[in-house]
């Protein structure tokens, strides 16, 4: 039983914390979340530098080799900072894909890409109707002759704006919530056909309601099997989530933190606000959920290699356990700092909008409360 | 024992009614989903204010000689629960429940005059300089001073978290006039003019994006001691009064019952597999354990209610009712964020009001509410504040 980190992997984290620190402080985040572009395209640049993009992607592809360890090392940090680049959209997801369903060509083409800083991907899945069913599609892809033709409506597709690519989930057999009929399809956002409306999202990113009308997709962009893509998405999804739990593992630290310093600093009636009992035992209670976090994430993490159900009870367990921890630990923060929690201006809100946000994203407690169930119900059965 | 209403009170509710569908056709448009009182146009609220006024039920707290409709309590509350569930605009708390008491109750007869008629008939927006950047929970360690020079005061210091200061006229504050005695026993009522030369008002931007709270800076601003309502340094137990009358309606049961309603109506829209969210075993039950601790709250609040109509004075009991209140008010919040699903993420409200919204109408906002409802257990006495009252207070430990 071995949990420490490995020398290339400490080097990992210490890169990415000294860059962060460095160009990525909360006064820097403040300024460019609030420019029209929304963010400073010389972190993508940097990011590539720095290995970072490639870290997890296979090295016959321009990838380290790297493998969930490493995101979840990057994520974390990402999640200390409030990063809004789409590592996971882009690497995890866009990567994951490509790197185990795509065909050689694909893996030549995009992989180097994606490794290079040159492609930013966004994951064009969440529908309308569908809540958090990944299956639940309107969005159809028809075959004619060499290409597909692709029509629907993707909701809140997260860093869509920043993204070239899109990777869309689109029926191309079967009835509306089959979980056969599912295909994966990767598409050139400039294509004629594709309609975005770019908006900020409550954390400070970006996002854009996409719709596809009549939009022609060369045969050669399905990724994967036809009609089979969900057993894929399933695999990338449940990696998005290890990778997004770190995340809010990061962001579940800053917060604690923030709010100890807080309680010692503040003084009322004449003591710092930390004396207090009551106090004290709210902020231990963050603590031990933000450790349940960190645990648990790495619990997701190291199973992510198993057999489909063990990797999806773990990334479902994991959801809702960031659910739940994230929840506490952010709204204890506001209510520790006082007043001073509620401004835009004091970091600690920007933390809690975060993990707010990151509960509903690839399914919320509930939703995984329920695969978790159904799973474990088919195991004993 | 009897939990029903009589029927004079019956009938006064039906008024209440006609009353609030008549205001209604009145009453500019307000934003689409955006029932929180701080959301609202300076324009907005003057108008129900208005409304209220020329019926002569702006001030339901007031004693009838000083302009209130001699309402019993009963009445009181039935007048709250209809418009909390009609949705309508509400009155500002600052003058009317506040400042308006504290002077007809302390203030002498020059003060009565000059102020009383102009809160009833909104010409002047108040707003309530208590807390600063030092003394939150301990307010009675503020230190904005109050120097006496000739028939002035000279008031130096700084005020926060200063609810709508940005359309107030008059400001009521909380000063020091005695340094060398206990803190409390140091502490002056002062009624300051916001177009007094030395006013600075600073908007503070809160969570969601909104513009509710403010600073105010006060540099050697000039205030005549006919301002002062009451004696120099008896302040506090002014103060102390005041958070009394600030009780009455902090449950907010009919405005929860509202939301709820709301709530049901999302989540009978949104589909989870196919079916509608409520549905849903999972969500059905949640929906189903905050109606319920809402039913508790609101026999709590009969009971206060019936005590007080008996002549009992609101105790700390009500600091149950702000706990409560509170946590279900911030409850339903995250309920509704989390039954509208991804459209909790679009940030609709920088996109200015003209624009359709990007999901459903019901979701927008509805993560800035959640955001935005956080102060709740903050304000008015943190919910830790209100739970030492009740220790020492009720269990006397």
């Amino acid at each position: 039983m071995d949990f420490s980190f490995t020398e290339e992997q400490t080097l990992l984290r210490n890169s990415v914390e000294k860059y962060l620190a460095a160009n990525y402080k909360y006064e820097d985040w403040r300024k460019f979340t609030r420019s029209e572009a929304g963010r400073d395209p010389k972190h993508w640049s940097q990011f590539a530098e720095l290995g970072l993009l490639a870290a997890p992607l296979p090295e016959a592809h321009g990838g380290l080799g790297g493998d969930a360890v490493s995101s979840m090392i990057i994520m974390q940090e990402f999640g200390r900072a409030l990063v809004v680049e789409p590592y996971v959209p882009t690497v995890v997801i866009g990567g994951g894909l490509i790197a185990y369903g795509g065909s050689d060509a694909q893996k030549e083409e995009w992989l180097a890409k994606i490794a290079g800083g040159e492609t930013i991907m966004a994951f064009a899945f969440a529908e309308p109707q569908g809540r958090y069913n990944l299956a639940d599609l309107t969005t159809t892809a028809k075959k004619q002759g060499s290409v597909f033709v692709l029509s629907g409506h993707k909701a809140v597709v997260i860093a869509a704006p920043w993204a070239d690519q899109l990777i869309v989930t689109a029926r191309t057999s079967g009835g509306r919530r089959d979980e056969k009929g599912v295909s994966v399809f990767l598409v050139d956002k400039k294509s004629k056909g594709v309609s975005c409306r770019d908006f900020p999202t409550m954390d400070g990113t970006q996002a854009s309601e996409i719709t596809f009308e009549n939009v022609e997709v060369p045969s050669d962009r399905l990724i994967g099997e036809l009609d089979n893509g969900l057993p894929l998405v399933e695999r990338v999804v449940d990696e998005a989530i290890a990778a997004t739990c770190a995340e809010a593992t990061g962001a579940m630290k800053v917060l604690v933190d923030a709010t100890v310093e807080y309680s010692k600093q503040r003084k009322q009636f004449g003591v710092p606000i930390g004396k207090f009992q009551a106090l004290q035992h709210h902020m231990v209670d963050m603590f031990v959920n933000s450790e349940q976090a960190t645990s648990i994430t790495l619990m997701v993490t190291l199973k992510l290699g198993e057999s489909e159900v063990a990797r999806k009870m773990a990334a479902s367990a994991a959801k809702v356990q960031i659910g739940n921890s994230g929840r506490f630990v952010g709204q204890g923060a506001i209510q520790i700092h006082g007043g001073m929690g509620m401004t835009d201006e004091l970091n600690v809100g920007h933390y809690f909008k975060r993990l707010t946000m990151i509960d509903t994203l690839y399914g919320s407690i509930d939703h995984h409360l329920k695969r978790y169930a159904a799973l474990d119900a088919d195991k004993a059965a | 024992m009897d939990i029903s209403f009589s029927p004079e009170e019956e009938a006064f509710r039906a008024e209440v009614q006609a009353f609030i569908a008549e205001a209604k056709t009145k009453l500019p448009k307000t934003d689409v989903g955006a029932p929180e009182a701080a959301t609202r146009s300076k324009e907005d609220y003057l108008a129900w204010h208005k409304l209220l006024y020329e019926k002569g039920w702006v001030a339901p707290l007031w004693p009838k000689e000083y302009g209130g409709p001699g309402w019993s309590v009963t009445q009181r509350y039935i007048f709250g629960e209809e418009t909390a569930k009609a949705e309508t605009p509400v009155t500002l708390p600052f003058g009317l429940s506040m400042c308006g008491p504290v002077i007809f109750t302390f203030g002498n007869d020059e003060q009565k005059k000059k102020f009383l008629p102009r809160i009833l008939s909104g010409e002047d927006w108040w707003c309530q300089g208590y807390s600063e950047p030092s003394s939150g929970s301990d307010l009675a360690s503020l230190r904005t001073k109050a120097v006496r020079e000739g028939d002035y005061y000279i008031v130096n210091g700084q005020k926060t978290w200063t609810t709508l200061a940005q359309y107030a006229d008059w400001i009521f504050c909380l000063v020091r006039t005695n340094t060398d005695v206990k803190q409390q026993e140091g502490i002056s009522f002062l009624l300051i003019d916001m177009k007094s030369p030395g006013i600075t008002v600073k908007p503070i931007i809160v969570l969601d994006g909104a513009h509710e709270v403010n600073e105010v800076f006060f540099d050697n601003v000039k205030v005549p001691v006919a301002n002062r309502v009451g004696e120099e340094n008896k302040g506090w137990t002014y103060a102390k009064f005041l958070l009394v009358h600030e009780r009455s309606g902090i449950a907010r049961v009919a405005g929860s019952k509202r939301a709820v309603e709301r709530l049901k109506e999302i989540a009978r829209a949104e589909l989870d597999d196919g079916k509608p969210l409520i549905e849903t075993d999972s969500f059905a039950h949640k929906v189903a354990e905050l109606e319920i601790e809402l039913s508790a709250l609101e026999y709590t609040e009969l009971r206060t209610l019936a005590a007080e109509s008996k002549g009992q004075m609101a105790g700390p009991e009500s600091s149950i009712l702000k706990i409560r209140g509170t946590e279900i008010q911030q409850r339903i919040t995250e309920l509704t964020e989390e039954a509208v699903g991804y459209y909790a993420l679009p940030n609709d409200r920088r996109k200015g009001s003209n624009e359709y919204p990007v999901g459903p109408d019901y979701a927008v906002g509805a993560a800035g509410r959640y955001f935005n409802m956080r102060k709740a257990s903050i304000y008015g006495g943190s919910n830790e504040i209100q739970r030492n009252i009740i220790a020492k207070a009720v269990l006397g430990l």
